[in-house]
Order: C-alpha cells, then structure tokens, then sequence
C-alpha cells in the first residue's frame, strides 16, 4: 500500500458528526416542537383479514382535546395510492385501509389530539366493525393460490421472473455431481433503536408542506408529493434531521402522507413517532422472508460450475420495495465464485403479513447465505476442506475485471490474498485443534466460514430487470462547494444521514483534493428544494457516490483557483502549480499567489480575473454512478453496481448440547473495501454489521401464530443481539482499490452483515454434523437447535 | 399533580400527569431532549438517566417517583457549551457511536460505572453496557470508548511525574 498518496483520507481521524451526539446534540425528528403541533396514534386492525363493515368515531370525538380521526375512505378519495415500481395497479397500497385490511396490525384509522397520550386514549374509543375474511400467511401457499390477499389481483404472485444465463442445460448434464439445499432466512429486519417519525407541516399561503422525518428514501419528496396530488415543488424535505439508525428500512412514505394529508386539511402541523409495537408490527419495515431451492453442479475436485436457484419471497401483504430486493443480489448472483452458468427464477408473493421493505444489503444477505451453504456441503459431500474448496472456486486477483454470467463485470479484488491475511493471524490448524479439544470436552464445536461480496455503489438497473417498464439508468449523488469572500468553505450534501458519518466523508474529501484541513469545511445539508439530486444513502453508494461528486466539485475549484492565480502571475496555465491553498509558478517559486490573494480576486477584483470567468468561487458536480448507464440486454444481463467489497469470516461456535446455544468462541474477518476514507467509520460500519448478522442468524425474527398475529411485538420477544452476544472480532484489513472510483474506494455500508448470517450458519453445521444432522433455517433458535439435537442424541442412543 | 423534581442539580416545581413517564417528563416538559425514547418498555435503554448516580430506565418510571431524588441528564455532565466532558471526549477518539441515538445513555452509564470503579475490566465493560442495545456499532468502539476514558481518568488523577 502506498502510504503517502493520501493526506486526509484514509487518515486515523475523528468523526465530526460525535461531538454533538455524545452531548445529547443530535436533533432527532422527535426533538423538533413547531408551535401548536397535534399528535397522530394510529387504531390497527387486530385480524389477519378483514372486511371493514363500519367505523364509529362519535365516542372518540367527544373526549376533550381530540380534534379528528381519519379512516381510510376519506384518505383514499383524496390521495394517490403509494408508489410501488411494480405493475400491479390492483395491489394498491395506501396509509390506512381502504375496505379491506390485510394484515394484523395494519393501520386503519388515525386520531389527532393535543397529545399522543390522549390520542391514544381516544384510539381505544373508536368502534370498528370487521368481518374476518380466510388469510395465507406461508408463501408457498399464497404461491398455490387458494386465498388470495388482493382479491381483484387475481393472483398472490407479484412478481415471477426466470432468469437463464450461460449453458446451465450442459453445465449440468456434464458435471459428474449435483447438490440440492433448501434454505431459508427467517423474517427479521434492522429495528433501528429511533423508530420512524414524521412532523408535517403546512403553509396555505406559501402552498408549502413542511417535513421534518426520520427518513432514508430515494424520492421521497416525490413520492409525497404525487401521492398528495401537489406539485413536488410545495414540498419541502428538510435533510438537516439526524436519523436514529435506518440500516435501509425508514421508508415512512406511507406514515408522510397520511401526517402530510391531515397537516393540509387541519392547518396545524402534526407529528406521528411510531411506539415500538407500531413500529415493529405496522411500520412496514419487515426485512426479506425468503425461501430457496438451490442445486449446484460440480465435479470431482469441487468446482462447481452451475447453480440453478430458486427465490421465493414472501413481502407481506402490499409491494413496497420489497420485491426488487429478488433482484439487486443478480449483480453478485455468483458470489466470489467462477461459477459459469446460473438459472434464477425470482418470485414475490403477498400475504397476510406485515409489508416488506428495503433491509440493509437489500436481498444480497440471504443470497450470500445459500452460496455459502452449498460451498459447504460440497466439501462435505466430497470430503474436502471447506477452505480449500473456496480456494478452488474463488476469482483469481488476476482474472479482474471478471464478467460474471448474469451480465455484472466485477471491478476488482485479491481474495486468496485477503483469506491468507486472515489465517497468518490465525492458524487454521490451531483453530481446527481448538475446535476438537471442545469436542472432547463434550461440546458441539465447529468452524464456520464465509466468503461475500459487497456489492456498492447503488446502481439499481434491477428495477428495469425486474419490469421492462422502468427505464431508469440514472443513479447520481451531488455536492456544491462554495468558497466565501473570506475564503472559507462551505460543502453540501443533499439528503439525510443514519449514522454514517456523511458529513466526514464530505470534509475529507474536499480537504484531500483542495489541500486544506478538513475541518475547515463546513458540511451542511439543505432542503429539497434547494439541493440538487441525492440517490440518499442505498446501496452501499455514499463513499462512492458522495464521495466522487465532492471529489469532482472540488477539482472544479481546484482548476479555476490555479487558472486565477497563473492569470495573476502572468504565468501560462501549465507552470501553475496548486500546492496547499497557494498557486506559484514552477520555474520561479518565489512567484505566488496565497489563499486570500486568490479569493479575493475571484470575489472583488473582477478586473484581475481571467476573460470569461464567473467570478466568486462556487461549484457543483452531479455524478453519475460509475459504469452505470446501461439498460439490460433480451438475454436480462446487465451491470449492476460498479463496486465489490469482499469479506472473509473466520469464526469458532461451542454448543452446549443440553441448551442448544450457539455461542461464538473466536471470530476473525478478513475485509476489503478498497480505500478506506475514513478508518473508524469502516470498522463501526462492519462490527455493527456482523453483529446485525448475528441477531438474523440466531435471534431475530418477526414470528407469527397459526392465526396471522406477530407474536414478536416487543424487544423481549423480538431480541437484539446485546454487548454479551457480539464477541470482540479481529478485523485484518486489506485494501484492493477499485478502478472505477475517484480515490479507489468502494462500499462497506453493509459489511459484515452480509457474511456473518451464512457463517454462524456454517459454523453450526459443522458442530452438529457429527450427529446427522443440519439446520438450514435462520435464525437458528436455541429452542429449535436444542430440539433437533436431543433428537439426533436419542435417535443415536437407539440404534 | 404538583411536583419537586430536581435535575441537574436544579430544583423546579412542576404540574404533571401522574402517568406523565420520567421520560416524557424530561422531553416535553423539561426540554431536555438527551434521553432518548426506544422501545418504551424497559429492554433498549436509550432512555437512561442516572438517578442518584444510578442508571435507570426514565421509560419505566413516572416522573412523581423521582421527586425528591437526584436526577441527571447527559445534559447535565455535559461541561458546557462546545465543552465536552473526558469520557464524551472518549466517545470521540474511538468513534463509539455512529447515529447517535442511543450515545447518551452509554455515556450516563459509562459515567455511572467509572464512578463506581475507576479500573474496570473488560467484561466489567461489557457487563455495564450490557443493558443499552446499540444497532449500528457492535460496541467494540464503545467497549473501546470506556476503557479508555477509564485509562485517562487514572492518568488525570495520578500525580503529574508518576503518569
């Protein structure tokens, strides 16, 4: 690595966005009082399905300082149903429902009063009438049809997409071996600690919609805008709200509209933050619920050369972005593997549960699980190492760029190199012998891995892949920097943050490039009628795509600062030389023009700039996603995102056989995301990561009863791993740059959670395989785990 | 009902609810928006504050039954404006947060413990914390956070020629 090609990036450096959260500073959409603000509780449907016969509000509008309840009917007639990117206009999706609701706990009515409390008081006043109607919760029921959830649909399926790229035919009959799995990833989500918020606000004589939200969406203000049937122009988002942790899922379009509707027909402005049990059973925030059918082909050495896959997804009972999350894992549908050929039919069901959103890595966690479960069982079926088997079917660092069969050209990467790393720091044939000295002491041990792709940069072509319809091939992220009359800099970006330290990342950047101490530049976010496009912080991208359009913004000025100063000099362009703020001429460097020297020109001495120049130093870049840009082909290949992280994980589970417990014992990661910007944000971003990962692999899921309620409504049901369930975790940090990136950075937005499910899963395998037996099911509960291995012990004892 | 609640060391008279929560009482009356609300049911601890130097949970308590007692904020061991104290600054150096919503309630605890025991172990660390759900750190950087601020501690109060 090249230590001195950076200044400021890649630099130790503090978080700046800290300071104002370690004092209490942050402010969160529930901090912000507008004067005169009502508070919205929303009353639920507490059936599966249901028809809706009557609703009566007479009680509730009686109690004192309650001011309206709305229902579903008033809002239908007066608002658009809520954006989808599908083309089902007979699922439509509204924020309270319309006739018929859906799932249990989907919202039905919505009271205003002077206080939450009393409007949830006044909630419990409402009479509603329903009429319970057949539900399906499984997805390959709602698949077989029977009930169906949206009537008028015809069908439950969303979406039903086969894919073929390469001979999978040939590559199947020739392979000498075959495997099948079923897998399945449990419902779980990112269960931000902040729940979603909304505060809304309108002004009749501006025409102007005021929000202030917890949100992390692309279009957002669009989306109010249509659904509300007003010009995107009386919308105004402010970004300036620090988000409590999105992760992907706080896409409150639904709970903005309704609190965007009742601001405009009350006149006062309204807030609705969502309680914990709205937020987890009717917030639509559930991540994927999917079901696989895997089968790989391979020979005799383990090189699997063909994998037909089968997705099903259940996305709950209305098309929010859920089903598009069968498609971003196409752009690593491979994984790290030279797989040749691949068949991927991709299905999305609806059913009576709670509506599916974008959940961090959005579709590529569960994917990466498969393939590392089949990498697995493959070593198993031959009796090989599971990390020789991965050494054998890993890209080689000299084979990128690598074109994968489903159209994706990966941009970079030395995973052997990476894995190597990982083991020096810890011997195999140690951890193998730690492994089997738990064994002998009666433990279930074993030694799970997992090698996965990061996919970054957030070039969603999957939304053209999935419906022909969308032709959207531009995915861009944007920054202006203006220079002041005094000289100092102001930078902006132009949505919100969840944690990911944006505003750094902004500050280094235009530090690195115009050679000035970052934070000398200040960060600030303006509405969204004064910002230029965001893609918001999806797909990995903000590194990438903040990042290079900060990056571009600030060479822009960089280029008229030493055009002004070679001017001045009297100097041709080309003996100018920019060095820490001062222009000088290389032949005579005593001949310069200093900082002030230069902003001074540029704002007050229109007579000393060169001909043609605007004068005042400001600039925009809006950036284009790199490599994007392109539609997919007939055959539905395409690239996808331009980035690919990669990570190893390298961990040890001990089992108790009388608890089923796993607990990890040793965990090792091998990570590379290119150029690290800032190295304490990517080591925060992939520890939360792999400690994401562990609560979908062992604790985490939204569960439901045989009758369609969520019986996972608490955090005491609904369990987030704490400090005592992540382990301390070595980090072993390799940096292969990406060519398609202005500082070789890529994505680590969603590291570690993409490995860590499939590797906990890997390393309980290996612990129980020794009793015949395997779980492919996540989250692998103790009670389950405990279960199936008293069973396997008591099967053994009677033979 | 009328009630004595003092907060920061500062002593006020107020007229709340008897179901008024400690937290909601904090927020919206107080304006005191550092206490954070999560789940509401006693498990995240966004909401801790300390209550005579022990963290509690304000979700789970009414604001009446902490009349007569110490409470304090992260607003209150704050130093001042733009001033922050050693274990926030602590917070800083390691990056032991990320969206911030649930920093300062590890803080509180952070101080909590550090009042207790000015040389904790690790496990003493993560047994503290073990009760506040961060989403987005994994706390490695939080765990790094204290044990720092604890290192730092001792090095203050250590005569100068012995640090």
């Amino acid at each position: 690595m090249n230590e001195h090609r950076h200044r400021y990036v890649s630099a130790d450096r503090r978080v700046r966005e800290d300071r104002r959260f370690v004092a209490g500073k942050g402010k969160f959409v529930a901090d912000i009082d507008l004067p005169n603000t009502k508070h919205v509780a929303v009353v639920t449907c507490p059936h599966a399905a249901a028809r809706i016969k009557s609703i009566d509000k007479s009680a509730a509008l009686k109690m004192p300082g309650v001011h309206y309840v709305l229902d579903g009917a008033e809002l239908a007639g007066a608002t658009l149903p809520l954006m989808t990117g599908l083309d089902t206009p007979n699922v439509p999706r509204r924020p309270l429902a319309f006739e018929t609701a859906r799932y249990s706990g989907e919202w039905v009515a919505a009271v205003v009063a002077d206080t939450r409390a009393l409007a949830e008081d006044a909630g419990e006043a409402i009479e509603i009438d329903y009429e319970p109607l057949p539900f399906v919760l499984d997805a390959e029921e709602a698949l077989a049809g029977g009930v169906l959830v949206h009537e008028a649909h015809g069908s439950n399926v969303l979406l039903d997409k086969n894919f073929i790229w390469g001979e999978v035919d040939k590559d199947f009959t020739a392979a000498p071996r075959k495997l099948k799995l079923r897998v399945k990833w449990g419902r779980s989500s990112t269960v931000p600690i902040e729940t979603f918020g909304v505060v809304a606000s309108w002004d009749p004589w501006r025409e102007l919609l005021d929000i202030y939200a917890s949100i992390q969406m692309p279009r957002y203000a669009d989306q109010i805008g249509v659904a509300l049937k007003i010009p995107t122009t009386s919308v105004r988002v402010h970004y300036d709200v620090d988000v409590g942790g999105s992760y992907g899922v706080k896409r409150g379009i639904k709970h903005s509209v309704l609190c965007g509707y009742l601001a405009r027909r009350l006149g006062f402005p309204i807030r609705l933050i969502e309680d914990r049990l709205e937020n987890m059973r009717g917030g639509d925030a559930h991540g994927p619920e999917r079901l696989f059918d895997v089968e790989v082909a391979f020979d005799d050495q383990g090189i699997v050369h063909s994998m037909k896959m089968r997705a099903l997804e259940n996305v709950g009972a209305y098309a929010g972005r859920s089903p598009f999350q069968l498609g971003k894992p196409i752009g690593a549908i491979v994984g790290p593997y030279k797989i040749k050929s691949v068949q991927y039919r991709a299905i999305a069901v609806v059913t009576n549960k709670t509506t599916n959103d974008a959940v961090r890595g959005f579709g590529q966690a569960p994917t990466n699980l498969v393939l590392e479960r089949c990498m697995d069982e493959v070593a198993n079926v031959l009796g090989l190492d599971p990390l020789e088997i991965r050494r054998r079917n890993l890209i080689r660092h000299d084979e990128f760029p690598y074109l994968i069969p489903s159209g994706t050209s990966y941009d970079s990467g030395d995973y052997h190199t990476v894995i190597d790393k990982v083991l020096v720091n810890t011997d195999y044939k140690e951890l193998i012998a730690e492994r089997d000295t738990l064994r002998a002491q009666g433990q279930l041990a074993g030694i799970g891995m997992a090698a996965c792709l990061e996919p970054s940069g957030g070039n969603a072509t999957f939304e053209a892949l999935l419906n022909p319809a969308i032709t959207t091939s531009t995915f861009m992220d944007s920054c202006r920097i203006n220079i002041d009359g005094m000289g100092a800099i102001t930078a902006t970006m132009h949505t919100t943050s969840s944690g990911q330290g944006h505003e750094t990342l902004l500050g280094t950047v235009v530090g690195e490039v115009l050679e000035v101490d970052p934070d000398n530049v200040r960060v600030t976010r303006p509405d969204s009628l004064n910002s230029l496009p965001s893609g918001t912080p999806v797909g990995s991208r903000m590194a990438i795509m903040l990042g290079g359009a900060a990056f571009h913004a600030a060479q822009k000025l960089k280029t008229k600062l030493t055009a002004i100063g070679a001017h001045d000099l009297g100097i041709p362009l080309e003996r100018a030389i920019y060095n820490d703020g001062t222009v000088s001429d290389r032949d005579l460097p005593q001949m310069k023009r200093g900082w002030a020297d230069l902003v001074n020109i540029a704002h007050r001495n229109y007579h000393r700039m060169p001909e043609g120049f605007e004068p005042g130093l400001a600039a925009e870049h809006i950036y284009q996603v790199p490599t994007g840009g392109v539609l997919p082909d007939k055959d539905g290949r395409v690239q996808m995102y331009p980035c690919f992280s990669f990570e190893f994980h390298l961990l040890l589970v001990s089992i108790d056989p009388d608890l089923g417990r796993p607990e990890i014992v040793k965990y090792r990661l091998g990570h590379d995301c290119g150029t690290q910007i800032n190295p304490k944000i990517v080591r925060g971003m992939t520890m939360g990561g792999i400690a994401h990962g562990i609560g979908a692999a062992l604790y985490e899921e939204f569960a439901y009863n045989d009758e369609g309620q969520m019986i996972a409504q608490t955090f005491m049901d609904y369990l987030l791993p704490s400090s005592h369930e992540v382990p301390a975790v070595e980090i072993v940090d390799h940096e292969t740059p990406s060519p398609h990136t202005v500082l070789g950075q890529k994505g680590s937005g969603e590291s570690g959670y993409l490995g860590a499910p499939a590797a906990i899963a890997n390393a309980v395998n290996d612990a129980i395989r020794g009793l015949d037996i395997s779980i492919n099911t996540l989250p692998i509960k103790a009670s389950v785990l405990g279960d199936l291995i008293a069973g396997a012990q008591e099967k053994k004892r009677n033979k | 009902m009328r009630i004595d609640l003092t907060v920061n060391g500062e002593t006020r008279t107020l007229d709340v609810e008897p179901r008024t929560t400690l937290l909601d009482c904090l927020r919206d009356t107080l304006a005191l928006k550092g206490a954070h609300a999560g789940c509401e049911h006693g498990v995240c601890g966004a909401c801790t504050v300390l209550f005579d130097g022990v963290a509690v949970r304000s979700c789970l308590m009414f604001a009446a039954q902490a009349a007569g007692s110490a409470i304090t904020t992260i607003e209150g061991v704050t130093p001042g404006p733009g001033e922050m104290s050693l274990i926030q600054d602590a917070f800083c150096e390691t990056h032991g947060m990320q969206c911030g919503y649930c920093t300062p309630a590890m803080v509180l605890v952070a101080h909590a413990l550090l009042a207790d025991n000015p040389e904790p172990t690790r496990e003493q660390i993560v047994e503290a914390i073990s009760g506040n759900i961060c989403r987005c750190t994994g706390y490695a950087q939080i765990v790094e956070a204290i044990a720092l601020a604890a290192e730092r501690m001792r090095g203050v109060n250590r005569p100068k020629d012995s640090r």
